[in-house]
């Protein structure tokens, strides 16, 4: 470990490899914790679905692939396929379980996730697929040393942050996006108002499934994708928005990249194995400092 | 009163009639000159693609043993057939089928799972029902210190997978005269007992050679990331790299050291074939080594399948879509002709006698010699290991069977 740490001080080339693969990766778990914290926050729905719809999304980068396309083009394909699919999925299960209590939306979503699992695995087969996007790995020089960034991985980030960045956009200045914040602050207070809240809820949870639907694009051109590993990215998800707070999105930007950087660096000083033990950890820490704060707030109310 | 009296009464019948069929011993290991043979192996979930090559090995085999007039037990000709239910990947799955097998289908002869970790759930069940299971898929070395009595593996275990590429990584480093001890050595290993097997392998061999790993990592089991460990092999300009995590890690591994530009001269991981990684990755993946337990090009012969390579021929003609033939099915072909010698041998249905015979069983297949040892595990056929040159996987290792040399990466 000791040795880990000198080296990163004797080589700092070293530094920014792990920082831009760190935020690279971070970039896109911000997509879909970004989808999470939306419908958690517009109809207080916790899916767990969600690492599957990233995994349909990868899916369909593949299939775009296979068909002799360039599977960047999977993604507006993937935006819209995942938009009706949201959509369809609003009305035939979510519909039913958004007034309910947690536990019935959590295990609705569960068996979503199940369902999409299987269906996919049906589809697709259990193999672990790649999909490769043919572009080149640059070799940059910096601070005496090389690292090694691929376009795509590049690619990739600046696309999340466009999508982000169009996503908040949207939120802000468009009439769907105030409907949804109005919903979002109190559906009885937007009903009187005016807005059809039955359709802002299927429009946020189709939203969600379409940016999670990029963000499995993306995945899968820089990752592998199987039918099973939708699970991870909806616990990682959860770990962001749990980190970052509701209604806190350039919380979730922090937490997802920092997350991103945190696993490269332990992967790299502790090793791979506690990689992840990291993620979780400083979940750990976070929820602990949150706890403190709100003790103090809570006493200072009374 | 009297009328839901009798109501219950009808009620009650109809249960116990339900019951009585539950419990009847449905199907029993011979059905009229058949033999049942019975394998809850993984047809969905994660291992359901090397699950479906072992159930094709398998039916391969029982068809062979059967168009050559089947199983001859005192003057009878018998039929193999085989039963399976899909265990979803998930051992707890498996023992519960397993038990279905043998309590309810009253299974005999059971044929193994897929993977050392079904292997490790089921076994306990046969061997508490005293069941010979002979397996091909479960390679763990755990699997065979148990002390298990009814449990035989055709294949060879795990610790053996990737121990002989460290005598030529010792031989390549005297070769350009470098002394074994000085070899910069990086493990990643997945944290699964199959992997960790083969890390120990590794470790055993390493240490006749007084080498040392400078980098000694667990890949993650969930996530599709080693990035972090290969900017260490970088920075640390490592002679060699071993990797081993199922498909999945051959996958990362090999995804990661082409985007990163890795370029180690010795690279070697498990499942090369299984990841297809010479499709997916192209001329990067030149120079990997790769172990398998068997390879078409192999001398091994039988008078069920002929020759390795006429074996490789007829799985390609009997099922589509296979461009090379994994090892996974035809060791779980070999399991069945075992089974068959068993039965010829014991010259008897009894379950314990046929097992006593699997135990002295010495023979040759076209996969390999097999003869077990008193753990169960066979000790007469070695690894292979071959290399990727030019995008085609030749035999490097052992000598006996090399078609080609072992040259380190560029």
């Amino acid at each position: 470990m000791i040795d880990n740490i000198n080296l990163l001080i004797l080589a700092p080339y070293l530094n920014i490899q792990l920082l831009l693969d760190g935020l690279f990766i971070g970039a896109i778990f911000v997509l879909a914790a970004y989808g999470l914290a939306l419908v958690w926050g517009v109809m207080n729905v916790k899916n767990l679905a969600q690492g599957d719809f990233v995994i349909m999304g990868g899916y369909i980068a593949w299939q775009v692939g296979v068909w002799g396309i360039n599977p960047l083009f999977g993604l507006p394909v993937a935006i819209v396929f995942m938009f009706g699919f949201g959509w369809a999925i609003y009305y035939l299960v979510i519909r039913y379980v958004i007034e309910r209590d947690l536990f019935t939306s959590l295990l609705a979503t569960f068996g979503l996730a199940l369902v999409i699992s299987q269906v996919l695995n049906l589809l697709f087969g259990p193999e672990v697929q790649i999909v490769d996007s043919g572009f080149a790995v640059r070799s940059i020089p910096i601070l005496g040393g090389e690292i090694t960034v691929s376009e795509i991985k590049f690619l990739s980030f600046l696309m999340a942050a466009a999508l982000a960045a169009a996503v908040v956009l949207f939120m802000k200045n468009s009439r769907m996006g105030q409907a949804i914040r109005a919903t979002a602050q109190d559906a009885r207070a937007a009903k009187v108002m005016g807005i059809d809240t039955e359709r802002v809820y299927a429009f946020t949870f189709a939203l969600n499934a379409a940016i999670c639907g990029a963000a499995g694009v993306l995945i899968a051109m820089i990752w592998n994708i199987q039918p099973f590993y939708g699970m991870t990215h909806s616990i990682r998800s959860f770990v962001i928005v749990t980190a970052a707070g509701f209604g806190n999105i350039p919380g979730v930007i922090m937490a997802g990249l920092g997350l991103g950087v945190a696993e490269q660096f332990s992967g790299f000083v502790l090793g791979a194995e506690f990689q992840q033990a990291t993620v979780v950890g400083l979940l750990v820490l976070v929820l602990i400092w949150r706890q403190i704060q709100s003790s103090r707030h809570r006493q200072a109310v009374i | 009163m009297s009328k839901s009296m009798s109501l219950i009464a009808s009620v009650a019948s109809g249960v116990a009639l339900a019951g009585l069929v539950a419990a009847a011993p449905a199907a029993a290991k011979v059905e009229g000159d058949t033999i049942i043979l019975g394998s809850a192996i993984s047809l969905t979930g994660k291992y359901a693609t090397n699950g479906i090559h072992a159930k094709n090995g398998y039916e391969l085999a029982i068809k062979r043993v059967n168009e050559m007039g089947g199983v001859k037990i005192g003057g009878k000709s018998y039929k193999l057939k085989a039963t399976y239910y899909d265990d979803e990947s998930t051992p707890a799955r498996g023992a519960q089928l397993a038990e279905r097998l043998i309590k309810q289908d009253g299974v005999q002869y059971m044929l193994g799972p897929y993977s050392s970790g079904m292997t490790k759930a089921i076994a306990p069940v046969s061997e508490k029902y005293k069941i010979p299971m002979v397996e091909a898929e479960g390679a763990s070395r755990s699997l065979f210190t148990q002390g298990y009595k009814y449990l035989f593996a055709v294949l060879s275990t795990s610790e053996q997978y990737l121990a002989s590429t460290i005598t030529l990584a010792a031989e390549w480093a005297k070769k350009n005269g470098r002394k074994p001890q000085d070899l910069k050595i990086a493990l990643v290993f997945e944290n699964d007992p199959f992997s960790q097997d083969v890390r120990a392998g590794v470790l055993d061999d390493m240490k006749k050679y007084g080498m040392k790993a400078v980098i000694d990592d667990k890949m993650p089991r969930d996530l599709a990331d080693i990035s972090a460990t290969l900017t260490k092999v970088k920075a640390l300009k490592v002679d060699m790299l071993i990797a081993s995590g199922h498909s999945k890690g051959a996958a990362t591994a090999a995804r990661q050291i082409k985007e990163m530009k890795v370029s180690v001269p010795i690279i070697a991981m498990t499942h090369c074939e299984a990841a297809k990684v010479i499709k997916k990755f192209g001329d990067s993946t030149n120079g990997f080594l790769c172990p398998t337990q068997w390879a078409e090009t192999m001398s091994y012969e039988d008078k069920y399948f002929g020759t390795a390579g006429d074996y490789d021929k007829l799985f390609k003609a009997t099922y589509e879509g296979y461009k090379n033939v994994p090892y996974q099915a035809a060791q779980a072909s070999a399991a069945v002709l075992v089974w068959k010698e068993a039965f010829e041998k014991a010259n008897s249905l009894d379950k314990d006698k046929v097992r006593d015979a699997i135990s002295s069983i010495e023979m040759n297949t076209f996969y390999g010699d097999i003869k077990f040892s008193p753990a169960g595990n066979n000790i007469a056929k070695p690894m292979a290991l071959r290399q990727i040159q030019n995008g085609k996987l030749n035999v490097v290792s052992p000598a006996k069977w090399a078609v080609s040399s072992f040259q380190p990466r560029k």
